[in-house]
């Protein structure tokens, strides 16, 4: 079981790291929704895997019967879902935001903050449709 | 014993849900000053107590060590503590003139608040994944400072400070989980036990790598810190302040923390590896910032090359290396905060940060250009400022290890900075104004002008008092550096005394290169 787990680990990891690379901001976010999702398994997969002994304590007793599952790894990676959910979501606008402000999602042309050598920021990208985030509400609508 | 640790943790809680509730109101900005002011009167509290009993431990929830989380202050995690909420007043009182009635009514001040008790939380916790908690508290809290107001150069530079500090969130997740399954625990000082007990010692030199290169983006270390100059000169000016001054130093914290309290079986890979980083991030920084003519990307490109001292100090990880780390981490987040605090005045006069349209201030605002004499000296070394016992301990240190190439580097990367401190002060102070203008401080109005003047002359303060008196502050990090380089006294107070015992202590590295 351990090893289909670290298996699909490296594939979700492999992958990606493969979407991590592209200069697409969108694609990198997909890999970051994978690659955090990986993370996850790495703590689930890491606090032993045990079948069929749910960590119940019978009733009456004080302490679980000797072999249970482990439930702090499940609550770590419950933790860390809720967590990353919020960050992916405050990505995600963030470059919806970008790219309605700047009009690309090539992380290459996305230089105001740090324009090329002889190079004026501001001038660099030219106001395309939907430059400003009012512009493409008004454009929406 | 617990609450003086969580009180701490609670104040800026507080004052962040005041702040939001009164957003729409001018109080917002004056209930973000007196939260940071109690925060402060808190973390003497906890200081006093530090340094009167040594480590001090509470357990959260009244569950015992190993299983609950355990917050712990140890000298180094209490000046923290401190320092985080001198900063935080000073830019709290910074913020009341220069920050835009639009970023407070989206929640500037609650977000500050939020921030500060991130940054809190990761200095005062002893269990590893709640430390990954409080980063997550305070970089969702930098995601929104940083981007508040949206202008175009915002939401570019916001976008690679995002992407990249989540790769390395998601790294240090993966390393406490595989950590987590080689002992069983996530309590540092039951880690501090358990690690050196483990047969696999290979597996835990790629974790421990696994923390390095995740508190090592968070730190701005080379070759990690890209995030940092594409960032922090698009923010509002208290915003990049408390950033410079606090944000990496977290970073930094963790890695003395963890590469000093947990991984330390292996020192001659991990600390020969932190050693070729240091050297390379000091002076990577100050080339960068040679390259620069904007004055906050300076002084961004000037943290980067100031981490690499600090680094250089927890890498020899001899006790005054230690001790050259503990101070210089200290004197950096005061002046580097105040540097920025500078920056804003210095745009608020002249109306920009490009050195190539800016100058006169040294006509017109002499206040102004001693208040960046201060820190801007200090930061490149000069005596008798505080930076200038900072890197003396870290380069005294160094040559004790003769480690001369990197004793050799820090000094160069010092006289680098002198030069550019000297091309700020020859551009915005020297030189007339490209336009004629004369800028005035007393052309702001008088609340302005106490709010933006007031923080800046009391951090320069600070700094002259720490560069004038630095013996009890030397005393102060050479205990703090004991308590690291031993730390049974910090497993015993969170563990008990039993498991103290027949604790590993690091093999002191005398000569490496």
């Amino acid at each position: 079981m351990e090893q289909i787990l670290a298996l699909l680990i490296g594939v979700l990891v492999a992958a990606s790291v493969w979407l991590m690379l592209s200069r697409n901001v969108v694609r990198f976010l997909f890999g970051l929704v994978l690659i955090s999702n990986a993370a996850n398994l790495v703590i689930f997969t890491g606090g032993r895997l045990t079948l069929g002994a749910p960590p119940l304590i019978d009733e009456g007793a004080d302490a679980p019967p000797a072999l249970v599952a482990n439930a702090l790894p499940q609550a770590l990676v419950l933790t860390a879902i809720v967590i990353g959910f919020g960050l992916l979501a405050f990505a995600l606008a963030l470059v919806f935001r970008a790219y309605t402000a700047l009009g690309t999602v090539d992380s290459d042309e996305m230089r105001l903050a740090e324009p090329r050598e002889g190079e004026e920021g501001a001038a660099k990208l030219p106001a395309r449709g939907g430059a400003t985030p009012e512009m493409a509400r008004e454009a929406a609508e | 014993m617990s609450w003086v640790l969580s009180i701490p943790l609670a104040i800026p809680f507080l004052t962040a849900v005041a702040c939001y509730l009164t957003r729409d109101t001018p109080r917002a900005a004056w209930i973000s000053v007196v939260g940071s002011a109690l925060l402060l009167a808190a973390s003497a509290v906890l200081m006093a107590q530090v340094l009167a009993e040594g480590v001090i431990a509470g357990q959260m929830g009244g569950w015992p060590a190993p299983f609950g989380i355990t917050l712990v202050a140890d000298l180094l995690s209490a000046v923290m503590v401190v320092i985080t909420a001198i900063t935080a007043l000073a830019v709290a009182v910074y913020a009341l003139a220069d920050v835009s009635a639009v970023q407070e009514r989206m929640g500037y001040h609650a977000l500050f608040q939020v921030l500060i008790a991130g940054v809190t939380g990761a200095f005062l916790t002893g269990d590893l994944f709640n430390l990954y908690v409080w980063f997550e508290v305070m970089l969702i809290a930098s995601f929104g400072l940083l981007v508040l107001g949206g202008t175009r150069e915002q939401l570019d530079g916001g976008i690679k400070y995002v992407t990249l500090n989540l790769v390395s969130t998601i790294l240090f997740l993966s390393g406490i989980g595989l950590l987590y399954g080689m002992t069983g625990t996530l309590n540092m000082a039951d880690l501090a036990v358990t690690v050196p007990q483990l047969e696999n010692q290979a597996l835990v030199t790629v974790v421990a790598m696994m923390f390095m290169i995740a508190f090592g983006v968070k730190a701005a270390v080379f070759p990690l810190f890209f995030w940092l100059p594409a960032a922090y000169h698009t923010p509002a000016f208290s915003v990049s302040a408390v950033f410079a001054g606090l944000l990496t130093k977290v970073g930094v914290y963790a890695l003395i923390r963890m590469f000093t309290l947990v991984f330390t079986g292996d020192t001659e890979f991990t600390h020969t590896i932190l050693l070729w980083v240091a050297g390379f991030t000091m002076v990577t920084g100050v080339l960068g910032a040679a390259a620069q003519q904007d004055f906050r990307k300076i002084l961004s490109f000037h943290i980067v090359s100031q981490i690499g001292y600090m680094i250089l100090g927890l890498a020899l990880l001899t006790p005054l290396a230690i001790v050259g780390a503990v101070f210089y981490l200290v004197h950096h987040i005061i002046v580097k905060a105040n540097l920025f605090l500078v920056s804003g005045v210095a745009n608020r006069l002249t109306g920009s940060t490009e050195l190539g349209r800016i100058g006169g201030l040294y006509a017109s605002a002499p206040l102004l250009a001693v208040l960046f004499l201060v820190p801007a000296f200090s930061l490149a070394g000069f005596p008798p400022l505080s930076g200038f016992w900072a890197k003396y301990v870290v380069v005294k240190a160094s040559l004790d290890a003769e480690a001369w190439v990197l004793a050799a580097a820090a000094l160069v990367v010092g006289a680098l900075t002198i030069y550019s401190m000297t091309k700020i002060w020859a551009e915005a102070f020297w030189k007339p104004h490209p336009e004629g203008r004369a800028p005035l401080l007393s052309a702001l109005p008088v609340r302005d002008r106490v709010a933006l003047v007031s923080p800046i002359a009391a951090l320069a303060v600070l700094t002259c008092v720490i560069g004038l008196a630095p013996e009890p502050f030397v005393q102060f990090a050479e205990r703090s550096a004991t308590q690291l380089i031993d730390p049974s006294d910090y497993v015993a107070t969170v563990l008990g005394a039993d498991a103290a015992e027949g604790m590993p202590r690091i093999a002191a590295l005398e000569t490496r290169e």
